[in-house]
């Protein structure tokens, strides 16, 4: 063909015999067959065949039936050629042949569309119909694509299944294979979603689900979650091997749902290998294991932080109940439930921030566990009370013992303040563990530092309300020292030098602060008079309008006795020692003798009595010899009385009263609810009663769990006092009295 | 916290609906004048027949006598009511003032004429408005001393069964037994009063299937709620 101007038109019959001896070349040189390739001139001369045909003056312009004949050419080599061939073949063989007639039919295409090109600049372009391209791969969807997908797919899924189970298969075939579907959506994934997708989704579910039914019942349960990883990880390689990526979060919903969440129940109670046991048993990987898996499920991981919550309460119960069983005499141990509460929080606090990546539900779920067993009571001990002895005991034995290093101790004080938030009566732990501090702080030793330590972890937690009082106490007892220096310059200063020779020591408690104490009219002895009314002078030089209010029942005195044998040294309470001076000047007293000389209670008087004479030692002779004190007693010295001690503490047991804290407790309690109902209603003005009632729980519940029978009784009373009334309306409702 | 009533304006009676009985009267005009000033004298001599001569007032005794003259028994809840009539505030007493406010509501002046009202009082008490006041009153009657704000449950059994016995015999039985039997509560105030007469109304009895122990009933209502669903079990 040379490029001259032909003076004649090609005519159609004669261009198509042309073009058809091309096509013939092609398809034999695209099918492998042996074929010498295109020389440049005779690509070129195809082309402008088709050239020439097209700006062909009319009735010669022949775009129209050229752009016929390309689709009638692709459509007889789809339905005559391709089709057939991958009618012919099965399962893999058929694949391969789709594949390959895919790729043949692309090249095709793409070689034809040259050809005809000039087509797609002015005739298509003109008349907005279909580009060659287009045409080409429409033709090949109708009349081969639509007859062969649905056999293809069956091959395909089988496929997937083998490699499921642990075939090997021709991963790049199926790559192939499906992204012909995709391409056959021609610009959405119609065709891949429906399909292939929709049936291998639906394929996959019955095999997981089939795999779940038998994995339960076989495998325990950390084996059953490596199943289950495995099987998510296999599939997600699959993805990246031969599916498309859209598919991915189908398929791993897909496989979740049936390995993971439909079973949640039956694979995390597993008897002895479920949550349970595994938290039990410290299996830290298998924890892991199952937060991943579950994370990644959406609301996934309720049902792992219910178990979770559910194993805690039980350890929890059951180490009350130990107490509980231990308890005997009434008497619980409660450093030993207290060290195991500790040690048990540890643990499990240990697993939301490892196993659990400190997530939100898992701090919820222990802490709700934790409110569950630490309000319950333990032999009639409260866990405020049991707290409470807990950190007397502590700092007592921290005081007298050096040899524990504080962290030791910083870090028991950092647990207890951890364990007092889950406990809800805190204004209860606050009154017991005041009690105790005011005798830890009066009598014996104690750590200035670490007094001071846990009252600032508690402020942090609870406020400095929480703290205030005990504070003032601890701040009383630094100021007692300077106050005590400067009481003993005033008596070196004052020339009277030490009231008749004793050695006095005067400790100042801000009332209010300290517990209320009663006061006694004990008539002391007058060596101590002397010491009393010494520092009262000095005291109303210092101060001005203070009062001062004698407490002797928590003072205590170093006495000398002076047995025949040897004198000995005594420590006893003043109230001890009054009674013992009593002797100084009688040998024998009556009871009656001493409750009239000593004016104390009855009550007080036989414990005093019962300490010095029917117990450890016996200072007193008493008469009758008998175990109890009576009030026709009679009472000697018992100068016979000797120890190989040279010095002798007499402790005088405290009353326990630990009706009275709760009653004190009580009490206050009333008062904060009537102000916060008042304080409720003043900012509110009209409340129903339900709302008012939450309300009241809801600002209270930082110091304690208020009974709602209390707050009902206190608003009827605040009704009684004018400060509310009843809604003429609706009397479920109260208004503000202003 | 320090009782309200030291910093308020002190209220003999603190309920915020007090009494208000409708007292209505002919308007004075000259010839009615007269005739109210003759009606005066009829009720003031009727008075006088009852009243104590030194203190000026009818005194307990007055009214027994009054009672048998109208044929009503003393403890009957009609004194009760006529006693609201008359806004009177101390039991067991009338005074003239009282006396003269309630025979012109009742728009009678002779003992005859007074017992005849006595029917169309009862019925006027028992419409609904009215009964609330008049419940609340019987209350505030019984009270004796200046500050008083409670009742013993001795009066308040007599009381219950005076003022809402006819009308829910079954209910005050049972509020009456159990009154009787509980150490709680050893004096009944205003609300829980008024919470008797609103349980009886709007509960329905035996089964009190309605009633509901989150709402702001009286404590002494769920106590006794309790105590009968017990018994019934």
């Amino acid at each position: 063909m040379s490029f001259s101007q032909n003076r004649e038109p090609i005519t159609i019959e004669d261009g198509f015999k042309l073009i058809d001896a091309a096509v013939t070349k092609l398809t034999r040189i695209i099918e492998g067959k042996p074929e010498p390739p295109f020389l440049p001139e005779e690509y070129i001369g195809n082309y402008t065949i088709v050239y020439n045909m097209c700006i062909q003056k009319p009735p010669h312009d022949s775009s129209g039936p050229l752009y016929e004949k390309y689709g009638a050419i692709l459509q007889a080599y789809d339905k005559l050629t391709i089709l057939p061939s991958i009618m012919e073949k099965h399962d893999e063989y058929m694949l391969r042949e789709v594949s390959r007639w895919w790729e043949i039919n692309k090249i095709m295409v793409r070689w034809l569309s040259h050809f005809f090109y000039y087509l797609d600049r002015y005739y298509i372009a003109r008349n907005g119909i279909p580009s060659l391209t287009v045409v080409g791969m429409t033709c090949f969807r109708d009349h081969v694509y639509e007859k062969v997908h649905f056999n293809v797919k069956q091959v395909v899924i089988a496929l997937i299944h083998k490699e499921r189970e642990g075939q090997q298969i021709d991963r790049a075939l199926l790559k192939n294979v499906l992204d012909l579907f995709v391409q056959n959506g021609m610009g959405n994934m119609e065709r891949y979603e429906k399909d292939f997708e929709d049936f291998f989704l639906t394929e996959t579910n019955s095999y997981y689900s089939r795999k779940a039914s038998s994995w339960i019942q076989e495998d325990s349960c950390p084996e059953y979650m490596i199943k289950a990883e495995e099987s998510l990880k296999k599939e997600k390689e699959r993805v990246s091997h031969y599916l498309h990526s859209d598919t991915e979060p189908k398929l791993v919903a897909n496989v979740q749902t049936n390995l993971l969440v439909l079973v949640a129940k039956q694979l995390l109670e597993k008897e002895n290998s479920g949550c349970s046991a595994l938290l039990r048993d410290d299996k830290t990987d298998d924890l892991s294991r199952m937060y991943r898996l579950y994370h990644a499920i959406p609301e996934g991981l309720e049902p792992v932080a219910v178990a979770f919550r559910l194993h805690v309460t039980a350890e929890g119960n059951s180490l009350i109940k130990q107490a509980e069983d231990a308890a005997t005499s009434g008497i619980v141990e409660e450093q030993v439930l207290v060290r195991k509460i500790i040690d048990l929080h540890d643990k499990y606090m240990a697993y939301v921030t490892d196993c659990f990546q400190n997530h939100t539900l898992f701090h919820k779920s222990l802490k709700e566990a934790f409110e569950i067993f630490c309000n319950k009571k333990v032999a009639g001990s409260s866990s405020a009370e049991m707290l409470a002895t807990f950190c007397d005991n502590l700092f007592k034995k921290a005081a007298n013992d050096k040899s524990n290093d504080d962290s030791t101790i910083e870090s028991t004080i950092d647990n207890v303040v951890k364990l007092l938030d889950y406990i809800s009566d805190k204004d209860l732990f606050a009154e017991f563990y005041r009690k105790k501090l005011a005798r830890r702080l009066l009598f014996g030793k104690f750590s200035d530092d670490h007094e001071r330590s846990i009252l600032t972890k508690l402020k942090g937690q609870f406020g400095g309300q929480f703290t205030s009082k005990m504070e003032g106490m601890v701040t009383d007892m630094q100021l007692g020292k300077d106050q005590q220096t400067g009481f003993e310059e005033y008596l070196k200063n004052a020339n009277t030098g030490k009231p008749k020779g004793i050695d006095f020591t005067v400790t100042v408690l801000t009332t209010g602060f300290w517990p209320s104490y009663k006061t006694s009219d004990l008539n002391l002895p007058l060596e101590m008079v002397n010491c009393i009314e010494s520092f009262k002078a000095h005291y109303e030089i210092k101060t001005n309008h203070r009062r001062l209010m004698w407490i002797y029942s928590l003072g205590n005195c170093n006495l000398t006795a002076r047995f025949d044998a040897k004198p000995i040294e005594l420590i006893v309470s003043t109230y001890q020692a009054a009674v013992l001076c009593a002797f100084n000047h009688t040998e024998r007293l009556t009871y009656q003798e001493l409750i009239d000389q000593l004016n104390l209670s009855h009550e007080d008087l036989v414990r005093v009595l019962h300490s010095l004479s029917c117990a450890k030692y016996k200072f007193l002779k008493k008469e009758p010899a008998s175990k109890t004190i009576s009030k026709t007693d009679s009472f000697e010295f018992n100068s016979k009385f000797t120890d190989k001690m040279r010095r002798i503490k007499v402790p005088l047991p405290p009353v326990d009263d630990r009706k009275k804290v709760v009653e004190d407790v009580d009490k206050d309690r009333r008062y904060a609810i009537d102000a916060s109902l008042v304080r409720i209603m003043k900012s509110r003005k009209v409340l129903p009663h339900q709302q008012l009632v939450s309300e009241c729980v809801e600002q209270l519940s930082r110091m304690f769990k208020p009974d709602i029978k209390m707050i009902k009784k206190r608003i009827e009373d605040l009704i009684t006092r004018d400060y509310l009334e009843r809604d003429t309306e609706n009397p479920n409702t109260f208004k503000y009295v202003a | 916290m320090p009782p309200r009533s030291a910093s308020k304006p002190s209220k003999k009676r603190s309920n915020p609906d007090s009494v208000t009985s409708s007292a209505t009267g002919p308007v004075p005009s000259a010839y009615s004048k007269k005739k109210a000033s003759k009606e005066v004298d009829e009720t003031d001599k009727l008075f006088d027949k009852y009243a104590n001569a030194s203190s000026g007032v009818i005194d307990p005794e007055g009214i027994e006598k009054l009672c048998s003259s109208l044929e009503v028994p003393h403890t009957d809840i009609r004194i009760l009511m006529l006693a609201w009539r008359m806004k009177a505030e101390r039991q067991g007493y009338f005074t003239k003032g009282e006396w003269r406010i309630g025979l012109k509501a009742l728009k009678v002046d002779t003992i005859g004429k007074l017992k005849k009202a006595l029917p169309e009082l009862e019925k006027e008490v028992r419409e609904p408005l009215n009964f609330r006041d008049f419940y609340a009153y019987a209350f505030q009657y019984c009270l004796t001393e200046d500050k008083q704000k409670f009742l013993d449950t001795e009066t308040i059994c007599q009381l219950l069964d005076m003022v809402l016995g006819s009308t829910f015999r079954a209910q005050v039985d049972y509020l009456i037994d159990y009154l009787k039997i509980q150490k709680d509560y050893k004096v009944i105030s205003m609300d829980q009063w008024r919470g008797f007469c609103r349980f009886c109304n709007e509960i329905s009895f035996p089964d009190m299937t309605n009633y509901n122990l989150e709402l702001a009933w009286p404590s002494i209502l769920d106590d006794f709620f309790e105590w009968l669903r017990e018994k019934q079990a």
